[in-house]
């Protein structure tokens, strides 16, 4: 792990993207499916999975989303990033949804739909 | 990020839910801006306020943390979308109305002054010199940073929230000397505000956190203002010195050629169906000037006067607002030309400005087209 930028400790089952989510607009607040036709987790839902993608872009307003969505219960378990960006950042922060940053290598070596446990108190990132 | 026992007690929980989420939005943020700790700020001012840009998500959210949230330190509030003397004027829906008035009350609830204003640094006492503060509205960041000789971050609508309620914000990298690595030279003669802004847009898309301008000679406050919210708009540079000659660091130019890039980025129309003067807000300054350049004139078509309703009694006082209405202005508080949902492309083909900070949101938000003039030119194009 790279850096912290969210405490917590989840296990889960990677949902695994190459390309950095808007999350203001591109996905949906009640469900938590993107809707973004030229991204890869196009109608897949987001809930309770183990987010991993490059980053967050588009405007900070994003981060409302992510309390929306864990509002209603279709928020990710964690989310890890290669890159920190503060909608991402700020939105798992007002949701208390763990978020932590990791290598290139690290990031190239999880595996969509593999099984992960992260616990940020002891730094580890098991999958 | 070190914390102090007490930051950490927070983060646990130890002191609320409130506070901690106010300290997990402290932590990721230093974390994701390299700050070393938490530093107290003395000030807050506060941007999402807008129903507009915040949105269903935004106004819920408010409204569930004004139960318990109260802020700490002095904290003043953006602009939000209509002027709350005169909401039935304007061709506003019920829930827009509605989900506005809940998302001021919640403010109000969590003890935010209800200012309503881009232009603190106008509308309230400077503190001194070098004091901290957390600016979320981009122009008042860069303002502080450039002029008042504050310290802040460019902070996002949350940051700012979180360090109001603890009177904390992240040690990032604005806040510390800062010495920018590169100097952009103003080098267009004559400018007027609208040069300003250009050169402000211009410099927030090359500048990294900081630039330093030379050149740039003597600068009234309209064209500081400009400058500030053209830099504001295109870019994450917050901070803007001034000195002649920077040795040792890139240099560019701001010619014609730049000025016209920018003016034909922005720029989509050859004229406007109305006029809009306020992006950021007028202030006293500016309400003053205006009054004596429409003497004797009136508007050819409907302008709207964005001012903070602070300025706007006063003016009042001053007998500003009666002579600007006679000329046919529509003077408005509480709200700026910035995602203004009082303008839309369904009323509005065109806007006149001389704000290319209105001009960026005018074209990206309300989606309306946008001509581009100076204060002068307008006066002398649109009033007789």
């Amino acid at each position: 792990m790279k850096k912290i930028l969210v405490h917590g400790k989840v296990n889960g089952i990677v949902l695994k993207s190459e390309i950095p989510i808007n999350f203001l607009g591109t996905v949906d607040k009640k469900t938590g499916v993107i809707s973004d036709k030229n991204h890869d987790l196009f109608e897949k839902s987001i809930a309770n999975s183990v987010l991993v993608f490059p980053s967050g872009v588009g405007s900070s307003v994003g981060a409302y989303t992510i309390y929306s969505i864990k509002s209603n219960n279709s928020a990710p378990l964690a989310m890890i990033c290669k890159k920190a960006d503060l909608t991402v950042a700020t939105g798992c922060a007002l949701a208390n949804i763990p978020l932590v940053l990791v290598s290139e290598e690290k990031f190239s070596s999880i595996k969509d739909k593999e099984k992960i446990s992260l616990d940020t108190e002891s730094k580890e990132l098991l999958q | 990020m070190e914390l102090t026992r007490e930051e950490e007690s927070a983060l646990k929980g130890e002191q609320g839910e409130i506070m901690q989420m106010a300290h997990r939005i402290l932590v990721a943020t230093g974390e994701a801006t390299d700050a070393e700790k938490l530093i107290p700020i003395e000030w807050a001012h506060l941007s999402g306020v807008n129903y507009n840009t915040i949105g269903d998500a935004g106004e819920e959210f408010l409204s569930s943390i004004s139960k318990d949230a109260r802020v700490k330190v002095k904290t003043t509030l953006n602009p939000m979308g209509f002027d709350i003397d005169n909401v039935s004027n304007y061709d506003l829906d019920e829930n827009f109305i509605s989900k506005q008035l809940s998302i001021k009350n919640s403010y109000e609830a969590i003890g935010v002054t209800p200012s309503f204003s881009c232009i603190p640094y106008e509308i309230f006492d400077v503190p001194k010199e070098n004091t901290q503060v957390a600016f979320a509205e981009s122009n008042a960041a860069i303002h502080a940073n450039s002029y008042d000789n504050l310290k802040t971050n460019k902070e996002s609508a949350f940051s700012a929230l979180a360090s109001a309620i603890t009177g904390k914000s992240p040690y990032s990298s604005l806040r510390k000397e800062d010495s920018p690595n590169l100097s952009i030279r103003m080098k267009v003669s004559n400018p007027t505000e609208l040069t300003y802004g250009m050169l402000g847009f211009f410099a927030g898309k090359v500048g990294d956190t900081s630039v330093n301008i030379s050149g740039l000679g003597e600068m009234d406050r309209r064209q500081c203002k400009a400058m500030c919210g053209g830099m504001g708009t295109s870019g994450t540079c917050a901070k803007f010195l001034f000195k002649e000659e920077e040795s040792g660091i890139e240099k560019i130019d701001f010619n014609e050629k730049e000025m016209n890039n920018v003016f034909d980025e922005l720029n989509t129309a050859e004229k406007g169906d109305i006029v809009t003067l306020g992006s950021p807000q007028l202030g006293l300054d500016e309400i003053s000037d205006l009054t004596s350049k429409l003497k004797g004139r009136s508007f050819k078509k409907r302008c709207m006067v964005f001012t903070p309703r602070m300025v706007k009694e006063q003016a009042k006082k001053l007998g500003y607002t009666n002579e600007l209405e006679r000329a046919g202005c529509e003077i408005l508080s509480d709200c700026c030309t910035c995602l203004t949902p009082l303008i839309n492309k369904d009323n509005v083909d065109a806007v006149t400005t001389n704000s290319i900070k209105g001009a960026f949101y005018l074209k990206n938000s309300n989606g309306v087209d946008v001509n581009l003039k100076s204060l002068v030119e307008i006066v002398e194009d649109e009033t007789r």
